[in-house]
């Protein structure tokens, strides 16, 4: 069936069928690969996107669920100022290793700082549960998140 | 970038704007330079527009070695790190071979840094050097007066974009033996500063991974595997597979090993697999519990050992004034890297065959997919892309998911690429685990305190044997990688005898991050406690006694006094615990003392973990911090709570839910010290891994009971 998608600010006409994962339509049919798959079961958060500016594990989200809302990906999450700033404090501490999760450690951790600007450390735990990093590379998400709350402060 | 093909009309012409000095090595190994890429494996190009090209013969896996060749190129040239960029190595073991495997390309054991340093240093002086005695030439200097300095050549007037002198350049020669930049003018080596090249990338979506790829036309493939090792598939039905919009069809591989599944898309394949009914023959496949296995290995640890290590007498326990003994047992382990396997095949338009990967061992599939086509070496090539971890699944010596996918384009008309891709659960279900092994010590000592005896009995499947591996790593018998980390300690231990018992194969076996260490630091540290304390002395005073005054023992004697400095040990705030433990692996030596809070009955929280290490001369300090804070990160996630288990030879695990992953909260701060070195480096993507397991025990001995049974969580430790 034909669906209409907003991505990223811009329509998209896909054909997909009900109950295709929008993680599935975002990599296959529009071809955009900064989604990953990792465990296909919301358990890793590798595939976070934002449904209305909301992060949303993309491997267990229905494509028809979605249809006319806002999608965004990590392709665009820059040009907010908490992907911004995020962005940047993934590169001034070299957060990543093989960097596999880290889209969506970077979804999840600007839908955090969007709703709550200053976390503190347990309050960073408990948002950021749901991604794994199989690099254990946590110690400089969380102080990424810190720092990226600094910038923001200004 | 374009390359000049005829030297003579390049350097005639007009295009010195696209001149490339390209330094390698000529087919016949011997380094080279020149402009024609051709005729030169290059590990380094220098484009006319000042733009350096390191040629990374290693894959990146997130351990840094695209950062770290590049680093040293750019430190012998003389450019910052952003002029720099890197490509990874096309497959050829002849030229892009691990100096530490001989033959062979591929990444592992901890060894890119340590096999690389000095021929990527070379490769960039002699870079340095050409361009050097090009631009004396062009103005009438003397080349050791000149300099490169930010990609400026200077000391002759205004100091000269490097590019300028590129065309003149690849006309000479290759220094045989270039002049190395000496430690004192190093600006990027051991820069603590330097950041990774792949950081952007990797933080805006752009980064392609091998699950990445897109090509025109292609289909996916995916493989219904059987539910043992061993099983073979004996048919199948696709009645139901085909109702699945997107199916292309099904067919058997010809090895009979699993049926694959061709559709138009990913969630096709991967519908249109799971409603594959198929019939296996599991009459050669294993079929029992991991109870029945661990039963073995326990049992091993209590029979003669089959293999005396150490070919000494044991020392004489009966001597001893007390003995202290504990029995060990470590379950097997997936790998679980985050980007499940995956990689791509298409037909080329000469006859030959391209795969798409994010490969470790490029030669092994390389070779593997040569043999299934039927086509010489130089038909086969391999395009090597970021890979989404590995801790080693991705080397595996029958380059198993290269060859399945091998098989699936083999019996296709071969128009259509072919993905191949797995699925988290046949990631956890259907791969390669860390062997199961058992430990049976008893350490004897004398009135005094000292280790008089130890007895060390180890039992478990080999990983080596009935690889290619095994003719280096196998020796009388024993795999080195099954008892690395025990026979081979910097500790003085008199009396001291190892024996190893083989089981028999239960699942394939692979290295996982620190290989036999993974185990070996284990039961290693946690009887230096166990001794230490029922010896009365302070665990750290009591390892450092039984190292002695080799420069082997005395490194890591220094970690262990830098990681107790920093960690503050023996001073823990109240209501905390610390654990110590050290470990050498791949030649490198690390300490690391764990800080928890709560207790084994209440929960245990990690607090802190302060880690020391020697490497040897730290190219890059923050990468090393990193592959700190993840081999820490890496050992203590599993042996807090994961083990794959099998029933009637089918693994229980399914995906994350039930092999759970670390998370932010298990360990709240690592620090890492870095001991200042003049050694040659030594590996670094593993070592922190060892000690980290047998520091949180110890911790949690302080308190509670000594774990000797892991996951931990089997062993009675609950955590917060």
């Amino acid at each position: 069936m034909s669906l209409k998608l907003k991505l990223n600010g811009v329509d998209h006409e896909v054909d997909a069928e009900p109950g295709t994962p929008l993680l599935w339509v975002i990599r296959d049919e529009l071809k955009m690969t900064g989604t990953k798959f990792g465990c296909g079961v919301a358990s890793c958060g590798a595939c976070t996107v934002h449904v209305d500016g909301f992060p949303t594990r993309s491997c267990q989200t229905y494509i028809e669920d979605v249809e006319g809302a806002e999608i965004t990906t990590i392709e665009s999450i820059g040009d907010t100022p908490q992907g911004a700033a995020i962005q940047q404090a993934w590169e001034e501490l070299d957060v990543v290793q093989c960097g596999y999760c880290q889209s969506g450690q970077i979804m999840s951790a600007v839908g955090l700082l969007t709703e709550n600007p200053k976390p503190s450390v347990d309050e960073i735990h408990d948002y950021m549960d749901g991604n794994a990093c199989r690099c254990a590379t946590y110690q400089r998400i969380r102080a990424g998140i810190q720092r990226a709350s600094e910038i923001l402060e200004g | 970038m374009t390359v000049n093909t005829s030297r003579r009309g390049f350097l005639k012409g007009a295009a010195a704007a696209g001149a490339v000095l390209v330094v390698g090595l000529k087919p016949n190994g011997a380094l080279a330079a020149g402009g024609e890429a051709a005729q030169i494996n290059p590990f380094v190009k220098v484009g006319a527009d000042g733009r350096v090209i390191a040629i990374i013969k290693h894959f990146e896996k997130g351990q840094g070695p695209a950062t770290g060749l590049s680093t040293l190129i750019a430190e012998e040239i003389g450019v910052t790190m952003d002029q720099i960029d890197y490509e990874f190595a096309p497959s050829n073991p002849e030229v892009y071979n691990n100096l530490a495997f001989g033959p062979f390309q591929g990444t592992g054991g901890s060894t890119a840094m340590a096999n690389s340093f000095m021929q990527y240093r070379n490769a960039g002086a002699a870079a340095r050097a050409m361009i050097l005695e090009a631009a004396a030439s062009a103005t009438g200097t003397n080349a050791a007066d000149l300099d490169i300095v930010d990609g400026m050549v200077t000391g002759a007037g205004d100091p000269a974009p490097l590019g300028d002198f590129i065309a003149a350049a690849v006309a000479l020669e290759a220094p045989a033996e270039p002049m190395l930049k000496t430690p004192d003018q190093w600006r990027l080596i051991g820069n603590p500063d330097v950041r990774r090249l792949d950081s952007r990338i990797k933080g805006n979506g752009q980064a392609m991974f091998a699950m990445d790829v897109h090509l025109p036309n292609q289909m996916i493939a995916m493989l219904a595997r059987p539910p043992q090792t061993g099983g073979l598939v004996a048919s199948f039905d696709d009645t139901d597979a085909r109702a699945v919009k997107g199916f292309i069809r099904a067919a058997t591989l010809p090895n009979n090993a699993a049926v694959a599944v061709y559709a138009e898309n990913t969630w096709a394949a991967m519908q249109a697999r799971d409603a594959l009914r198929v019939a296996w023959d599991l009459s050669n496949a294993e079929t029992r519990d991991s109870s029945q296995i661990k039963d073995e290995i326990m049992a091993a640890l209590d029979a003669p050992a089959e293999f005396n290590v150490l070919k000494n007498e044991p020392g004489p326990m009966d001597q001893a004034a007390q003995v202290i003994e504990k029995t060990f047992y470590f379950p097997l382990l997936a790998h679980a890297a985050l980007e499940p396997l995956n990689c791509t095949i298409e037909a080329n338009e000469d006859g030959g065959i391209t795969l798409h990967d994010g490969a470790q061992m490029p030669t092994g599939p390389h070779m593997a997919l040569s043999q299934i086509f039927e086509l010489p070496m130089d038909k086969v090539r391999i395009n090597t892309m970021l890979a989404g971890g590995s801790f080693g699944c991705r080397a595996t010596p029958s380059a198993d998911y290269q060859v399945e996918a091998g098989l699936a384009f083999v019996i296709t008309d071969r128009t259509r690429p072919v993905k191949l891709v797995w699925s988290r659960e046949d990631d956890m279900r259907g791969g390669y685990y860390r062997p199961a092994f058992g430990h049976k010590v008893r350490v004897g000592l004398s009135d005094s305190g000292e280790i008089v005896a130890w007895d060390h009995r180890i039992a478990g499947q080999s990983i080596m044997k009935g690889t290619p591996f095994e003719s280096f790593a196998v020796h009388d018998g024993v795999d080195s990688s099954s008892v690395e980390g025990v026979s081979d300690t910097p500790y003085t231990i008199p009396g001291f005898h190892v024996g190893l018992t083989d089981t028999k194969k239960a699942t394939s076996t692979l290295w996982w991050r620190s290989v036999g260490h993974t185990h070996t630091a284990y039961a290693m540290e946690v009887m230096m406690d166990m001794a230490a304390n029922a010896a009365g002395r302070d665990p750290v005073e009591f390892r450092l006694a039984h190292l002695g005054d080799s420069a082997d023992a005395r490194r890591k004697a220094a970690v262990l006094e830098l990681a107790a400095e920093k960690g503050n040990w023996g001073n823990a705030p109240a209501g905390r615990a610390q654990g110590i433990a050290v470990h050498k692996s791949f030649g490198s030596y690390v300490a690391e003392v764990v800080e928890i809070s709560g207790n084994a009955g209440d929960g245990v929280q990690i607090e802190k973990v302060t880690c020391a290490v020697d490497c040897g001369i730290a190219v890059n300090p923050d990468v090393i911090k990193a592959q700190i804070e993840g081999g820490v990160g890496y050992g203590i996630g599993h042996v807090m709570r994961d083990e794959i288990t099998l029933t009637g030879g089918v693994v229980d695990q399914y995906n994350f839910p039930d092999y759970e992953p670390l998370r932010m909260r298990d360990i709240r701060e690592i620090e890492t010290h870095i001991i200042a070195s003049a050694e040659p480096p030594t590996g670094i993507g593993e070592p922190g891994t060892p000690p980290s397991a047998p520091a949180l025990a110890n911790a949690i001995a302080q308190t509670g009971p000594v774990v000797g049974v892991l996951p931990m969580i089997n062993d009675g430790i609950a955590f917060a």
